[in-house]
């Protein structure tokens, strides 16, 4: 192993401090080559680690097998999309903090050892934070101190978790983990946390929406993914994951089917998404981690996509709520279109890319015999057709006419969205690259008669369920309360009662002590004051008289 | 700026209805012809992914209705209490 190898998520880190200062024909090309960069320096990363002496510890910084690579490369793939569709972002924080966003996702997949993980675990949540806060809306910098206050409370879990591993066990490595302490237990609490998992899933839905138009595009990637990253390689076959990933699939759809804003929607079908990847991870064979690991591949790409279709609307209009949005298709094909390819390839149809990665999940449930799981991965697969593959096209490009015809937007945006359609099909079309990237060998074959035949009925009836219960369907200017309500209402109310209670607390004792000091102050006065005891003049005779009485009673004790 | 696009006109977005609808009646026919090597028992019922698809979607939106009625809200309700 030689010493010569550059971090490729440090260049991405490094460049970004750089990016600022540069304007013009300049910044675009940094944007556009610095992840390309790091592309390169993942695939010239040799398999094997890099070790370095830190303190009592031998760290690993980097570290490199099919499976981080796997995610150092999409990660860096969906920086170079992002930066892309970026380009014209006027805020002059949002790229650069993405870029150390994304350079430390990459960092935390190419982390060998803990210590590696929790410091770019813990700067991945500083640039998210700066990435929604430059925004710059009220709104915005108040999401991003929920979302920072959430990643601070699940990052000082992972903290420590890492703390009480290491003394248990001596080594910082980062390796496959088993729950039999409480220190393992916070670790994952602390994954889980991030994977977007209940009960503290509403950070995502709260935060990620608020960020600007192109902000959003990177939030989606990479926090989420990282979390299914680590749970891959720390976690494989826990079972409680099954469970976890299951009610995150559930929740997901639910609370998208009530949602109006279109962001959001997307915001809520992340937490579904990842949710089948936990499942796949919890389920635990060789086919369900592979599944799991493709699908988060698969699933950067298109959620990016479905973002970027969302934030050129947003772009172009102004606004975000489906009930305010539709009709959109008559001005901008190429929105409407690339949209709909990335609707297609979350819903899993085939010949696109979510095809190929969920099928094998789905696949290694049933091969287990785990017959409720596979029922309900199922059904959750009907249900992503229903929440995203036609919901947000529908609303947002067809339904009724909103009497709004915006143009498509700049050419660096259709561009960055062309570049990632056209991803979803390759990958749905030639899935050899994408299996040959995955951690175990595949044994799977996507297209068979049976797979495509069984999953268009399945999706195509959910398709009829949506529009024969389209009354049902349609949007209302109204919010779903959410977990989030618990830190937005009831612990401000509380805080704000305890605030109280602590003021009243202190009026009243103020009251006493001021009552105590008076009456402190009369009793030194008394003693001390002008005319006391203790201040007048003595005479001299009475002085030495009772210097005298002393010194004979030190006497009288010294022969005691 | 185009003035009325092929989907507008009510005759074309029938005809993609009867087109759906046909597609519909094609999956599950050579669904029945096709040996679909079943992991479970239920998969070898007639049209299983369908009607499975249909009714599963069906529940969902009526959790979710039911849901909403307890804990939708205004979309004003956040920034009446925090700003």
């Amino acid at each position: 192993m030689t010493d010569e190898v550059f971090h490729p998520g440090l260049v991405l880190i490094v460049g970004a401090l750089v990016l600022p200062s540069v304007r013009g024909a300049l910044r675009t090309a940094a944007v556009l080559l610095l992840p390309l960069v790091a592309l390169l320096l993942v695939w010239q990363t040799p398999e094997g680690a890099v070790q370095i002496r830190f303190l009592d510890y031998t760290l690993t910084p980097l570290h490199s097998d099919k499976l981080s690579r796997l995610f150092a490369t999409i990660f860096a793939l969906m920086a170079a999309g992002g930066g892309l569709f970026a380009l014209g972002q006027k805020n002059r924080l949002e790229l650069p903090a993405a870029f150390v966003y994304a350079g430390s996702a990459i960092g935390v997949a190419l982390a060998g050892d803990l210590v590696t993980l929790f410091v770019f675990w813990e700067l991945m949540a500083i640039g998210s934070t700066l990435v929604l806060w430059s925004a710059g809306s009220n709104k915005s910098y108040r999401a991003s101190l929920r979302y920072l206050m959430i990643h601070l409370l699940g990052g000082m879990t992972l903290f420590a978790g890492i703390t009480g591993h290491i003394a248990q066990t001596g080594s910082v490595d980062f390796t496959r983990m088993v729950l039999d302490s409480p220190a393992q237990w916070l670790i994952l609490i602390g994954f889980l946390v991030n994977a977007g998992a209940p009960p503290l899933s509403a950070w995502l839905p709260d935060a990620y929406p608020e960020a600007s138009w192109s902000g959003t595009v990177f939030l989606s990637a990479f926090t989420t993914k990282a979390a299914v990253y680590v749970l891959l390689r720390g976690f494989p076959g826990t079972e409680l994951l099954i469970w976890v990933g299951l009610i995150m699939v559930f929740y997901g759809i639910i609370y998208a089917l009530l949602e109006n804003d279109m962001r959001r929607i997307l915001a809520y079908s992340i937490v579904n998404q990842v949710g089948f990847m936990v499942a796949g991870i919890g389920i635990g064979t060789e086919m369900a981690l592979n599944g799991a690991a493709a699908h988060a591949f698969t699933h950067i790409i298109y959620k990016a996509l479905l973002l970027m279709s969302a934030g050129s609307v947003l772009y172009m209009t102004n606004r975000r709520k489906c009930s305010e949005l539709g009709g959109l298709f008559h001005s901008m094909p190429v929105t409407t279109i690339c949209g709909i390819i990335g609707a297609l390839a979350i819903s899993s149809f085939p010949l696109t890319s979510g095809f190929v990665s969920k099928s094998m999940i789905s696949e290694a449930a049933a091969d287990g015999h785990l017959l409720t799981v596979w029922l309900l991965l199922t059904a959750a697969s009907a249900g992503v057709f229903l929440h995203a593959g036609i919901k947000f096209p529908w609303f947002v490009f067809f339904h009724r006419d909103s009497g709004l015809r915006p143009a498509d937007p700049p050419p660096s945006m259709r561009w960055a969205m062309i570049f990632f359609a056209v991803l979803c099909i390759a990958i749905g079309i030639w899935v050899e690259p994408l299996y040959g990237l995955l951690p175990y060998a595949v044994k799977f074959e996507p297209y068979t008669w049976a797979h495509v035949v069984t999953q268009l009925q399945l999706l195509l009836f959910s398709g009829l369920a949506f529009f024969v219960l389209l009354p049902y369907l349609q949007r209302t200017l109204t919010i779903t309360l959410d977990t989030d309500w618990v830190w937005r209402t009831v612990l401000p109310a509380m805080a704000a009662l305890m605030k109280r209670a602590i003021g009243a607390l202190q009026a009243i004792s103020g009251h006493g002590a001021q009552r105590a000091r008076s009456l402190a102050l009369t009793l030194v006065d008394s003693h001390y004051g002008v005319d006391s005891n203790f201040a007048r003049t003595w005479s001299t005779r009475g002085m030495a008289l009772w210097v005298l009485v002393l010194l004979l009673g030190y006497l009288v004790l010294y022969y005691i | 700026m185009d003035k009325t696009h092929w989907l507008d006109e009510p005759r074309h977005v029938k005809l993609l209805w009867r087109l759906f609808l046909g597609i519909l009646v094609l999956v599950v026919v050579i669904g029945a012809l096709i040996p679909l090597h079943p992991h479970f028992d239920l998969e070898s019922l007639f049209g299983f992914y369908a009607w499975f698809g249909f009714i599963a979607c069906a529940v969902m939106i009526l959790v979710a209705k039911g849901l909403a009625l307890l804990i939708k809200r205004p979309d004003t309700y956040y920034r009446e209490r925090n700003d």
